[in-house]
């Protein structure tokens, strides 16, 4: 899945909406208010970059009254974490280091 | 559920111009199998117990089966999870084919342990570190 991957990889890339994701992963559900007192950046910049995660799938929000609660959506993480394709990276690039062991070996 | 979506394997195929007694040298001696994928205290030996270590952890593997030039297989341990690394080697007229199957991945062995020293994998093993946290 390219896309998911392009997706997910713009989103976090950026490292202020990165560290607000790893933090919704580690504290569980913030509100936006709280996100912003460890943020750094103003509460328009931290609805901005949390609606970029929602885009993403990476956080859902939560409305309760007038707060609005974000949550971590770590399924969306999935495409990232396929350890099959993980491995077959691997081994294709050990082979290559074998090949190349071979040639410099003694008959 | 079948097996077949409980596991998934991994298969690596290439034709080496190269014989099979010169490839079984790189997949079985210690000194070589360093140079081209991990550092380790590996035996030809049935139920040895070896480690390959790297700079981002190890994997704990025990020897399952060794058929000279033909076939090596051992297990592969890792995250407290086994799977079997399976080398078959046979010959050809211009060399060697050899064919690596790695089987035995379940669902849960998504730890992307492997390349933990990428950045990418270490920010999502951290995450998965938390997320293993999790009630």
């Amino acid at each position: 899945m390219p896309d998911a991957h392009d997706l997910l990889f713009r989103t976090l890339a950026d490292p202020t909406r990165r560290a607000l994701f790893e933090r919704l992963c580690r504290e569980g559900e913030q509100t936006v208010a709280a996100l912003t007192a460890q943020a750094g950046v103003s509460q328009p910049a931290v609805s901005k970059h949390l609606g970029v995660l929602k885009q993403a799938g990476l956080v859902r929000d939560r409305h309760e009254g007038r707060l609005t609660h974000y949550s971590a959506q770590l399924s969306a993480l999935a495409p990232l974490i396929d350890w099959t394709s993980q491995m077959t990276g691997f081994w294709q690039s050990r082979f290559d280091h074998l090949e190349d062991l071979l040639k410099r070996m003694d008959q | 559920m079948s097996d077949a979506s409980k596991t998934r394997s991994v298969i690596v195929e290439r034709e080496i111009s190269f014989p099979p007694e010169k490839i079984w040298r790189a997949l079985t001696q210690p000194h070589l199998i360093e140079e081209w994928l991990m550092k380790n205290d590996f035996k030809p030996a049935p139920d040895h117990k070896f480690r390959f270590t790297a700079d981002w952890g190890g994997v704990d593997c025990r020897v399952l089966t060794v058929e000279p030039n033909r076939t090596l297989s051992y297990t592969w341990g890792a995250m407290s999870l086994e799977s079997v690394v399976t080398w078959t080697l046979t010959p050809t007229s211009t060399g060697t084919h050899l064919r690596m199957e790695h089987a035995g991945f379940g669902p849960d062995m998504q730890q992307a342990y492997m390349g933990a020293k990428h950045g990418w994998q270490r920010f999502i093993a951290k995450l998965e570190t938390v997320v293993e946290k999790e009630p």
